[in-house]
């Protein structure tokens, strides 16, 4: 393992990083877990450094889990938040980046609603830019600890039979997961409302299927997306009820169709009752809260890895 | 690099084992507040020996904990080459213990600074003495060991080796020119 390292300064998808790549940033993360449970949870490996959190779209997870990370590095971190920004007085994101990073900051995180938004970012501007999720194009972390779940808990992630179960679509989770995971070697299949899959997703390197059980069968995971309860407003989906029955997760559909031990993940905020019950999301074979945990080790790995990256 | 010199064959290791174990249970009195810790990755295999030595002489159990310094080092913004980063066990509590620190070398002691901070972020340990196996001098910081294996007063342009069965399948320490 000695003398790996990241080939970019930033984390702006999973599609651009190699398998060997992803497997150095789930080993690092194995050795960050243990010290979230210190009783001193902090070391001083990024003393000096400045995290900037500029988040446009809301987000709590994801923007509390960079920001812990970054705070048990040592390093100082600030958010910004777009309700509260000069974005409301018209600023460009340039503009803001850039004085951003005029003030001497290391990595700026973003969330924003424009896919290819911190691709743009990272052409502008010197610090490190991690993506926290680019409208419905990427999310690198969360598919980073989806994995880091899945192999904690199966400890493995080669010839695992993986369904993503949603909108795949609109689903920057989805995309992710599937880069990841395809790239270390699971079989991952995605199901969902004919409307909500999207067109040539096979050419991704995964099965499709618009049948909830053929994807529960054989899975030895299940990732299941937050539906968005505005897509029905724009008619991709009959209504809520329909698609809860047609798609959602329940005890009885997992007795029926499953393995009786089936891993089950959820990215949140959950719809309870809607693409997953309630029995399930706090049963006995969810790991719902541990990818919650997790999520803080991954994003202390990324953020110590890109700590050294030299190269643009 | 050109061996120079064999500094210890597997008996001359066993033998300063169950010296220092020895020194430690002479040196304290409070054996049941002792704990032992090793420094990743050749301290850590040589705190479970030290400990297997102590349980031998004296048949009290020691725990024992690994650290991993990397997250500590002074040079993690200049080191050119990216850090793996190891994890970090010790499972029990430091408070009110006497930790033994276990290196394989002490060279510059900044790596034993690293270690010392770790450690406290732990606990409050009642004392922390430093065991290592070779000390070969060139110090930069103001540490120094309570127990040594063996003294080698060595060149910069020299190089100490530690191998040891759990890593590199054989016992012995040798001298190199770099």
């Amino acid at each position: 393992m000695k003398n790996k390292k990241l080939k970019s300064k930033h984390l702006l998808g999973i599609e651009e990083l190699t398998k060997e790549e992803i497997e150095l940033i789930l080993d690092q993360a194995e050795s960050f877990k243990e010290i979230s449970e210190r009783t001193i949870k902090k070391v001083p490996a990024l003393r000096g450094k400045t995290v900037v959190n500029l988040f446009f779209e809301p987000s709590t997870r994801t923007r509390t889990s960079f920001e812990l990370a970054a705070k048990r590095l040592s390093a100082d971190t600030i958010s910004v938040a777009s309700s509260s920004s000069s974005v409301l007085k018209g600023e460009t994101l340039k503009d803001t980046a850039r004085n951003i990073e005029a003030m001497k900051v290391d990595y700026i995180i973003m969330r924003h609603a424009k896919a290819g938004a911190p691709h743009m970012l990272a052409k502008t501007v010197s610090p490190a830019v991690i993506n926290a999720g680019d409208g419905s194009h990427e999310h690198p972390t969360q598919a980073l600890l989806d994995a880091f779940t899945i192999r904690q808990k199966a400890g493995k992630i080669e010839g695992l039979n993986v369904s993503i179960i949603g909108d795949i679509a609109h689903s920057r989770v989805a995309r992710s997961n599937i880069w990841a995971l395809t790239k270390l070697g699971a079989n991952v299949t995605v199901c969902g409302p004919k409307t909500l899959i999207p067109a040539m997703v096979e050419k991704m390197g995964v099965k499709v299927t618009y049948e909830l059980k053929e994807a529960l069968k054989n899975a030895d995971a299940l990732n299941i997306l937050r539906i968005q309860l505005e897509r029905q407003q724009r008619g991709l989906f009959p209504s809520i009820r329909e698609y809860a029955k047609e798609f959602g997760v329940n005890k009885e559909v997992l007795k029926k169709h499953a393995k009786k031990d089936v891993i089950i993940m959820h990215p949140g905020p959950i719809n309870r009752g809607i693409e997953l019950s309630q029995d399930v999301a706090d049963g006995p074979y969810s790991v719902i809260l541990q990818q919650v945990t997790n999520g803080i080790a991954v994003r202390m790995a990324v953020l110590f890895l890109l700590s050294r990256g030299k190269t643009k | 690099m050109k061996p120079k010199a064999k500094i210890l064959n597997p008996a001359g290791i066993e033998s300063a084992i169950t010296r220092i174990a020895h020194e430690i249970l002479e040196k304290n009195s409070e054996k049941e507040a002792l704990a032992i810790i090793g420094i990743k990755y050749r301290g850590a295999f040589l705190a479970e020996r030290l400990a297997g030595a102590i349980k031998k002489i004296a048949n009290i159990g020691v725990p024992i904990g690994a650290m991993d310094i990397t997250l500590y080092r002074d040079d993690l913004t200049e080191a050119s080459e990216q850090p793996i980063v190891h994890s970090t066990e010790v499972d029990f509590n430091l408070d009110g213990k006497v930790v033994i620190l276990v290196d394989d070398v002490l060279f510059t002691g900044r790596t034993v600074r690293c270690a010392l901070d770790e450690l406290i972020d732990f606990g409050r340990p009642k004392r922390i003495q430093l065991a290592a196996l070779i000390d070969r001098g060139h110090r930069e910081f103001p540490i120094r060991a309570d127990y040594v294996g063996k003294n080698v007063p060595t060149a910069l342009s020299e190089v100490v080796e530690v191998k040891l069965m759990e890593s590199e399948g054989v016992d012995e320490v040798v001298l190199y020119e770099k």
